[in-house]
């Protein structure tokens, strides 16, 4: 990225001015480094985004922006209903509520000396990941219906997880206004074998140790302590999701025009928030946020019980669960007014500040824990929302690190059982069906999270509060 | 060499799918080669069983990701993986006769899951030579 473009208005904010049809300006938070390797798209996805219409404020990108379809990946932006405000399927995307969960277990890291490759073999056994793999869940029509209003909150009512978990998830576990006459026979088709799977790709659970702590007060809030064994899931609202994207992705395209729209890129996809269209897609993506939450309630209750079989002293409460790729209603002051906006996060996390009422109260002065997931073998981060990352973008943060080569590349340099083998030398286990899956996922073949999260840090967008290192990583 | 080919171009994130044809019909189906072996390597698969598709759309490159994610469902779906396809194209509406084999993942090894096809880097269009190139990235 030729940084040249931009005009620096601190050391980890880089402006761009409005042009031709851009309604706001464009801000990319990172630090010089991180901006210089981010791709070129990334510049022009920003200022694409700034030309649609009831924008408000800027859009910005994350620390760990990279090329994504329309938005930008660690993309966001707020829209006004009342200003022509529009609603994106692409601004969401495809992975509708793709999030990450953290369990507490009790254990030290010491525990797990006799058990790691028990427990690593029974989670593997347990939790189904990859492509074909299957649930032990069947949902007919009318259980679907249920468990896409309902969210974790159905979850836990078929006994899935505990009552307890239900305030660490954002929208308390379920997501209102979810409508699933809006999701089509085909997504219902997609998802039926498909509750309480983890997916391929990028997805994972995996079981890890504190490494740091950055923030000893916002840790002990959060019951984290160095040493500390959790457990963090990261996966999202599968088949159904994918197919919600897929299908208002196509209508969007093509009804764009009818609605007075000129996309600048085809991927941008979106509609009027007041509008029909816009009404069905916001019905059908809150039935696949709930989706996602459901499903991953359901591999929370499946973790548990490994971990109850192996080391029954072990407990695993929730410490919270974030989601990455949403629009929500949020309030957030916009020029001194208090303004109801529509706020997509594209591979971003909401990152809430101290005091804000939609907090649990355990967590409320804390801040909402920011969950960053690292990739297969590296580091992830706990973060913390702060009262600077609600005035920087709408209260929102990176979610990861991001690639920094294609699988095409990572192909080429790593073999699956090599990766495997690596990192078993550093302790850590994989568990996959997929050896090329593996290769793909190659920890070289992502940015380095510790830099994203470094930017996020200093840009204001949430604090680091702790760092997690993996032991083991089941890989869809 | 041969005209009908496909191939696979670099994506940050995920992976762009090309087919090559002499005709329109035949780089749809070399799109769909390419689509499958984002997922597995094409000659492990075996095309036992034939089943039927058709789509239709505004335009040729919607047609095109309408195609491939009319295939990415029935994979999800029915868990096959697909290698062998024959496309008939009339105006905006597609037909097609596809061939594959159940899922199998000791023997397949699938690499990623497809989630969808998408309208970036998508492109349908006649070469300088006359022949055929489609291609967009999907989402893995």
């Amino acid at each position: 990225m030729d940084i040249a473009q931009f005009e620096r208005t601190s050391e980890f904010a880089w402006h761009i001015k409005p042009f031709g049809r851009m309604r706001v300006p464009g801000v990319i938070f990172a630090s010089e480094a991180l901006l210089r390797e981010m791709d070129a798209k990334v510049y022009e996805q920003v200022t694409n985004v700034a030309m649609l219409p009831g924008i408000v404020g800027a859009s910005f990108a994350m620390p760990d922006a990279h090329w994504g379809y329309g938005f930008p990946i660690g993309g966001v932006a707020a829209f006004d209903p009342d200003q022509g405000g529009v609603v994106s399927a692409g601004g969401v995307g495809f992975d509708i509520s793709c999030g990450v969960r953290t369990l507490h277990t009790s254990l030290q890291f010491k525990d797990l000396d006799a058990v790691k490759t028990r427990l690593a073999d029974a989670l593997y056994h347990t939790i189904p990941a990859g492509l074909g793999s299957t649930g032990a869940i069947r949902l007919d029509a009318k259980k679907m219906d249920a468990m896409l209003r309902g969210g974790a909150h159905w979850a836990v009512e078929q006994g899935f997880g505990e009552e307890a978990d239900l305030e660490r998830i954002e929208e308390g576990g379920c997501m209102r206004g979810a409508d699933p006459a809006q999701v089509s026979v085909q997504a219902k088709q997609r998802q039926r074998d498909e509750m309480g799977t983890l997916g391929s790709g990028n997805h994972y659970l995996e079981v890890q140790q504190v490494t740091e702590v950055y923030a000893p007060d916002i840790a002990a809030a959060y019951g984290l302590k160095l040493g500390d064994v959790v457990v963090s899931i990261h996966c999202g609202s599968r088949g159904l999701g994918h197919q919600i994207g897929t299908e208002f992705l196509r209508q969007m395209v093509i009804s764009a025009l009818g609605y007075g729209i000129d996309l600048p890129d085809r991927e941008l996809a979106c509609a009027p928030i007041n509008s029909p269209l816009g009404q069905n897609y916001l019905g059908a993506m809150r039935a696949g946020i709930n989706c996602a939450l459901a499903n991953r309630q359901i591999l929370t209750h499946l973790t548990r019980q490994v971990f109850s079989q192996l080391l029954p002293q072990s407990r695993l409460p929730l410490l919270y669960d974030v989601s990455h790729n949403t629009c929500k209603v949020e309030t957030h002051s916009v020029g001194g007014r208090q303004k109801q906006l529509f706020v997509h996060r594209k591979g971003a996390t909401r990152a809430f500040g101290p005091g804000h009422p939609d907090l649990p109260a355990a967590l409320r002065q804390a801040g909402q824990p920011v969950l960053i997931g690292g990739s297969m073998g590296t580091a992830s981060y706990i973060l913390a929302g702060t009262r600077e990352s609600m005035q920087r973008a709408f209260g929102s943060a990176c979610h990861g690190s991001g690639r920094a080569m294609s699988r095409h590349q990572a192909l080429r340099n790593w073999h699956g059982r090599q990766v495997v083998d690596e990192l078993a030398g550093r302790g850590i286990l994989i568990r996959s069906p997929s050896s090329r899956g593996v290769a793909e996922e190659a920890p070289g073949a992502y940015k380095d999270v510790s830099a994203v999260v470094d930017s996020a840090d200093q840009a204001g967008l949430a604090r680091k509060v702790a760092r997690l290192e993996p032991i083991i990583c089941i890989k869809g | 060499m041969a005209t009908d080919h496909w191939e696979h171009f670099p994506h940050e994130a995920d992976m762009g799918v090309r087919g090559m044809g002499t005709t329109l019909e035949q780089a749809f189906e070399q799109a769909a080669l390419a689509l499958t072996a984002v997922v597995t390597d094409l000659t492990d698969v075996a095309p036992r069983k034939m089943i039927q598709l058709s789509c239709e759309a505004p335009d040729v490159e919607l047609l095109l990701v309408d195609w491939l994610n009319a295939l990415i469902f029935e994979m999800a779906t029915r868990r096959m993986l697909f290698n062998r396809f024959e496309v008939r194209l009339e105006g905006q509406h597609l037909s097609a006769n596809v061939w594959g084999e159940a899922l199998d993942v000791a023997r397949h090894h699938p690499a990623v899951e497809v989630k969808g096809a998408t309208y970036t880097a998508l492109k349908v269009a006649r070469q300088a030579d006359g022949s055929w190139l489609a291609q967009c990235v999907v989402d893995v």
